[in-house]
């Protein structure tokens, strides 16, 4: 029997019952589609948060005071030193491949205005933080440039503080307090939205000194460089960690690159998108068994046939390998119809949400594809092997 | 063409055993025409299931086409089924689904013959049942005479060299019964071995010979053309007729 003729018999076949094979049809779409459907959501949530990082630079190194590793003495501590703003100044000066070094302290205060008072996260940095974070201003300008030290009083307000301190009035010019400090206003950062969990909009900035003091902090809590190109980061790196680790007297600081904790949020993700495409791959194996379902319906229902065949003199592994591929046949259109379908919510998901830039994984399709033909066959097995093994003389009198 | 000797056939019924066929050995000649009569019962089915390589025989020796059947395997019965025998049942067996064309091409498909040589071939057999002009039509738009003939031209479309046909008029009205009987008797004259089961003694009186089984037993063995209306198949042989 050729390939031709087997694809012509199994056609006819599942034309002869069009409601049974749409409906075993439906169920492996479904399936199919609910691979590609949440696997496209996994992964747009990843490319989402990798975008997220990609905004606020990718050649950034971020260093973070202590070590992340087990050293010391079991039970007693080993106090690691400050991150200081001299570190920050020495990184600037020791490192060519650096294009921006932004220091950062973080601490939380009341921002008043009038009767009008909210708490909001207090961002104590420099300058340099408008270029390493792509801000832009909407009105005044960001912090001074200038010397780290000296500590202004003055405050750069986020779009949302601005809006909800003062309602209606220009804000740049006036004087806010912030704790016990009085600072003027000098600028107003455009709407920005949450970047990496901290919503830039609901925040303030201050001269990184002026932070410190405000929080009576020693160490600061990050200093953000920007390298010149990704090539340059790596050597960067190594000079951060041998500058920091001569003023220190011993490696007490972990440098990040951004690489790392994209590649840290891309695997958890990833993860994730394989969890929810497993789960999915569930209801293929619910497909599956529909089919099974109906291969085993259409067996009982086609007995004669089968004995006819046998006497016709199809043999054993030609009735096997009719009914086996007609199940294999629905699962492969259902797969494709699922595929569409799939293709289609995510496109209508990707309308009513444009920032979730949702595809389906390319592995995730050939996945899907492949698991329902592979479930096809898995389940066409049992009532293909029951129909080969019809005996002649019994099915064709039915029984 | 069929040598049976000392062949029996037990089946399990409802945990009783059923001597379906006892020591039955008989002779056909290539190109002769048999008929089988009997009561319900009697082992006609079986006998013809067995002649046609659909059922083993538990016991005695069967020669088609002078090789011995009873020692080969599945496979190669299923293969003596496609080359040398040609099936017609009283149900005609046609599947629904597909057209007289294909109904009769279907034997060929699974021998896989070239489709050249397979729309030859379907021609030629639809021509010689007179339903060229039907040749599109599915069963359930044909006639039961129609049908009967597609089958029919099924039956002989891999030139086998025995057909078998169990009550293949029992569906018909007698106009179409005597259309089959007719094509049957050409191809018989043609040259094909033909096996005709009937409780119809107008359709035993064409053939060379009337084999009567009696509880899986021959009981009498007559010329066809001693059948004369009304049989009494339980009449012990050498009785009156």
């Amino acid at each position: 029997m050729s390939p031709r003729d087997l694809l012509r018999f199994c056609f006819q076949a599942l034309f002869g019952h069009r409601l049974r094979t749409a409906l075993s049809l439906v169920g492996m779409a479904i399936g199919v589609a609910a691979v590609i459907t949440l696997t496209a959501l996994g992964e747009g949530a990843r490319r989402y948060v990798i975008d997220q990082f990609a905004s606020i630079g990718s050649n950034l190194l971020i260093v973070v005071p202590g070590k992340t590793e087990t050293t010391g003495i079991p039970g007693i501590a080993t106090a690691s030193n400050d991150l200081t703003l001299e570190d920050a100044r020495a990184i600037t000066r020791g490192t060519p491949e650096a294009t921006r070094v932004a220091p950062l302290v973080v601490g939380t205060e009341f921002v008043a205005h009038g009767a009008l008072r909210r708490q909001v996260a207090v961002i104590g940095t420099t300058r340099e933080m408008l270029y390493v974070r792509k801000l832009a201003m909407a009105r005044g300008d960001y912090l001074p440039a200038g010397e780290l030290r000296r500590g202004q009083p003055v405050v750069v307000l986020g779009d949302k503080v601005a809006r909800e301190l003062f309602p209606g009035e220009e804000p740049v010019g006036q004087v806010v307090r912030i704790g016990a400090w009085r600072m003027r206003v000098i600028g107003v950062i455009t709407p920005r939205g949450t970047q990496l969990g901290m919503n830039i909009d609901d925040t303030v900035a201050v001269p990184v000194a002026t932070g410190m003091r405000m929080f009576d902090r020693r160490s600061l809590f990050r200093i953000f460089v920007e390298v010149r190109s990704s090539a340059a980061l790596e050597g960067a790196k190594g000079r951060v960690v041998k500058i920091l680790k001569e003023r220190h007297g011993e490696e007490d600081v972990t440098v990040l690159t951004q690489d790392a904790v994209v590649s840290t949020f891309s695997q958890i993700l990833g993860a994730l998108t394989l969890a929810l495409g497993a789960i999915a791959a569930i209801s293929l194996t619910v497909a599956g068994i529909g089919i099974m379902n109906v291969m085993l319906v259409s067996v009982s229902e086609r007995t004669r046939e089968v004995g006819l065949l046998r006497a016709l003199g199809a043999r054993r592994r030609q009735v096997l390998t009719v009914f086996l591929a007609e199940s294999a046949l629905l699962s492969a259109a259902g797969g494709l119809l699922g595929l569409a379908a799939g293709w289609g919510a995510v496109r209508i998901l990707v309308k009513i949400f444009p920032a979730l830039p949702a595809s389906p994984p390319v592995w995730a399709v050939i996945a899907a594809l492949s698991l329902s033909l592979a479930v096809g066959l898995l389940f066409g097995l049992l009532p293909a092997r029951r129909a080969a093994r019809l005996d002649p003389v019994a099915a064709l009198a039915g029984k | 063409m069929i040598r049976l000797e000392g062949v029996s056939r037990t089946y399990q019924l409802g945990g009783q055993p059923v001597h379906a066929l006892v020591d039955i050995t008989e002779h056909v000649a290539p190109g002769e025409h048999v008929a089988i009569m009997g009561p319900s019962g009697s082992g006609k089915s079986t006998l013809l299931n067995v002649l046609g390589c659909l059922d083993r025989p538990d016991a005695g020796r069967y020669w088609l086409d002078g090789r011995e059947v009873g020692t080969l395997s599945d496979e190669e019965l299923t293969a003596v089924r496609r080359d040398l025998i040609g099936f017609v049942f009283q149900s005609f067996h046609l599947v629904p689904r597909l057209t007289a064309a294909e109904n009769v091409e279907l034997p060929m498909v699974f021998a896989a013959v070239g489709r050249g040589e397979r729309r030859r071939r379907v021609e030629a057999a639809l021509a010689a049942v007179s339903l060229t002009d039907r040749a599109g039509h599915r069963p359930d738009q044909l006639s039961g005479g129609e049908r009967q003939r597609v089958a029919l031209a099924r039956a002989t479309v891999m030139g086998p060299r025995v057909l078998l046909a169990d009550e293949p008029t029992g569906n018909l009205d007698s106009a179409s019964g005597r259309q089959i009987l007719d094509l049957l008797d050409r191809m018989n004259g043609d040259g094909i071995t033909l096996v005709v089961v009937t409780h119809d003694p107008s359709v035993a009186r064409r053939a060379d010979r009337v084999i009567i089984l009696v509880d899986g037993r021959i009981a009498r063995r007559l010329p066809g053309a001693e059948i004369t209306g009304a049989l009494d198949l339980l009449a012990p042989a050498g009785g009156p007729a």
